[in-house]
């Protein structure tokens, strides 16, 4: 089997957001930047099928200016074979993104494509599933188990209510859950090989998929702050203060 | 044009988030249909047409429909699609799992979870985990769209009768199959819609010292949430935990218990209306954003909580 497995390059998650004066978006400039977390997870599966000897080939791609590939380069050294990059120079949506992703998949034929259920940047969580309506192919979203078997998948996937197990044949799309696994770090050998892969650059443009934007973005505000509370001395008083102040018991 | 709400129930019922659905629904557009893709479910579709709110209800019969499985789901929704200005559901895994599917194949650009509509084309929706609120206008014909249920009340439920039309099912997909589904079943009330909630986080250290979490629940009727790293540690299970990738939850009052306050478990809570915070960690960010906070060991301060609600003569439920 080969997986082909796409990965987002974020604000890193530790980063306090401040959003730009003039409300065209936030600050990125100088901001610590890294993979987006479920998509660590999605690589990190893909190598734990590989070494179970499930499968053959790991593509890891990546859609974004330059410095994107720095997230490739980071699946390469956790144990994908070869990288993708496909350059744009703003932000695209996620439409677009499937749209270049399934262009990428005509050429590659992955029997899977793996992803982070969400970025954390703009919390679409979209892009797996319109993948897989492009491909007319099943998905499993949300994925916090796979068990792989003949032709097919067993996913347990995270709903609402609880724990979903569905299975879906090859081939198909799984968006994976932060609890699929625990990514590893990559070691400071296998950093200086990731050197060595391959990443292939494709420019979006040359693909003949229409990327642009079908939703302005008008604005971008802070979110209305809460105003500060007080520490309280004793569960008395805050009991107390929950009762008779706020009243909400 | 009209706007299609689809509807999450089981078969049985309708579920809750449904009716905050659909209020936001009808402030976009007020020709609100909506459709009940389902086995056997006639009386969610019977609930759904004595919604004031609702003008017309399309009932799809079919055992391909019992559970939610979105390939199925979506060639049933495309077939209904073509009348409609908007498609829209409610941004819980049900409509997160279908409503991209769909949106793709209209060859649409979904806005995804927002918490106010301004404009039938524009609606404001939190990014960065709620750090930041943008604005959008969508541009496509088309709109997809899903609604964070918390961010609007629940539409009344009786009162009126929509006509309700029965369709035909369109074809299912062979290469996805629902195996099963483990529910966890509680009475109490449910997380994304209960008055109160009581969290745990890693500092309640194992899934026993949750008793003291419950306890505090039974008593004040409130449903039970965890951070990411109580689940993570397998403290408790998935449906439990409150933040940028579980629930967003806004209670009138939310309790955080043994929990720092990472920006990713604020995501889903801060919109509470009281929060209280129990750490022993005086720094924890949880502090910044609550109302009532207190410095102490909640080995100590649960017991004595509890305590002191039982020398209440009243609790509000």
């Amino acid at each position: 089997m080969k997986i082909l497995v796409a990965v987002k390059r974020v604000i890193d998650y530790n980063v306090q957001i401040r959003v730009k004066e003039d409300g065209s978006g936030v600050v990125t400039d100088n901001v610590k930047m890294s993979t987006n977390p479920p998509d660590d997870n999605a690589i990190e599966e893909a190598v734990k099928i590989k070494e179970a000897g499930k499968a053959k080939e790991i593509v890891a791609i990546t859609i974004g200016e330059e410095k994107a590939q720095e997230t490739v380069r980071k699946a390469l050294a956790v144990g994908a074979d070869r990288g993708i990059h496909v350059k744009v120079d703003n932000v695209i949506e996620p439409l677009a993104v499937s749209k270049i992703l399934k262009k990428i998949v005509e050429k590659e034929n992955p029997d899977l494509v793996f992803m982070g259920k969400q970025a954390i940047d703009d919390d679409c969580n979209q892009t797996g599933q319109m993948l897989a309506a492009l491909l007319n192919w099943p998905q499993a979203t949300f994925a916090s188990k796979i068990e792989v078997k003949d032709n097919a998948l067993e996913v347990t996937r995270e709903i609402d209510e609880g724990l979903e197990t569905i299975e879906v044949n090859v081939p198909a799309i799984v968006t994976c859950d932060l609890r699929l696994n625990e990514p590893r770090y990559a070691s400071l050998p296998n950093i200086m090989k990731a050197k060595k892969k391959p990443i292939e650059q494709i420019n979006a443009s040359d693909l003949g998929v229409d990327i642009i934007p079908r939703i302005e973005q008008i604005k971008v505000e802070e979110p209305p702050k809460r105003k500060a509370g007080i520490k309280v001395a004793s569960v008395e008083e805050l009991v107390q203060k929950l009762k008779n102040e706020a009243k909400v018991i | 044009m009209s706007i299609l709400l689809i509807a999450e129930h089981n078969n049985k019922e309708v579920r809750p988030f449904t009716y905050n659905a659909i209020t936001a629904a009808s402030q976009i557009n007020e020709d609100l249909h909506v459709l009940v893709l389902g086995h056997q479910a006639d009386d969610v579709a019977k609930s759904l047409s004595e919604v004031p709110n609702v003008k017309k209800v399309f009932h799809v019969d079919n055992e391909i429909y019992e559970n939610y499985i979105a390939e199925n789901y979506t060639s049933a929704i495309i077939k209904h699609a073509e009348n409609y200005s908007h498609i829209v559901s409610s941004a819980n895994t049900f409509g997160k799992n279908l409503m991209p599917r769909i949106a793709a194949l209209l060859d649409t650009s979904q806005v995804s979870d927002i918490i106010k509509v301004i404009s039938e084309d524009t609606f404001l929706r939190p990014i960065y985990a709620g750090n930041a609120f943008a604005t959008v206008k969508s541009n496509d014909k088309k709109k997809c769209v899903t609604i964070r249920p918390t961010s609007f009340d629940p539409a009344d439920k009786s009162g009126g009768s929509a006509e309700i039309t029965k369709s035909d099912p369109a074809e299912a997909s062979s290469s996805t199959k629902f195996l099963k589904k483990e529910e966890v079943k509680s009475d109490r009330p449910e997380l994304g819609t209960a008055r109160i909630v009581i969290s745990g986080g890693r500092g309640m250290q194992n899934g026993e010292n949750f008793k003291l979490i419950s306890d505090i629940a039974d008593k004040l009727n409130a449903a039970i949430g965890a951070s990411r790293a109580a689940v993570d540690a397998g403290y408790i299970t998935n449906d439990h935990q409150v933040g940028q990738t579980g629930k967003v939850v806004v209670p009138d009052l939310y309790i955080a218990v043994g929990i720092s306050g990472a920006i990713q478990h604020l995501a889903g809570m801060k919109e509470s209306k009281v929060i209280v915070a129990i750490n022993k960690d005086g720094e924890a960010p949880i502090f910044s954003v609550a109302d009532y906070g207190l410095e102490a060991d909640l080995f100590e301060a649960l017991p004595q909580f509890l305590s002191e609600l039982n020398k209440l003569n009243t609790i509000q439920k």
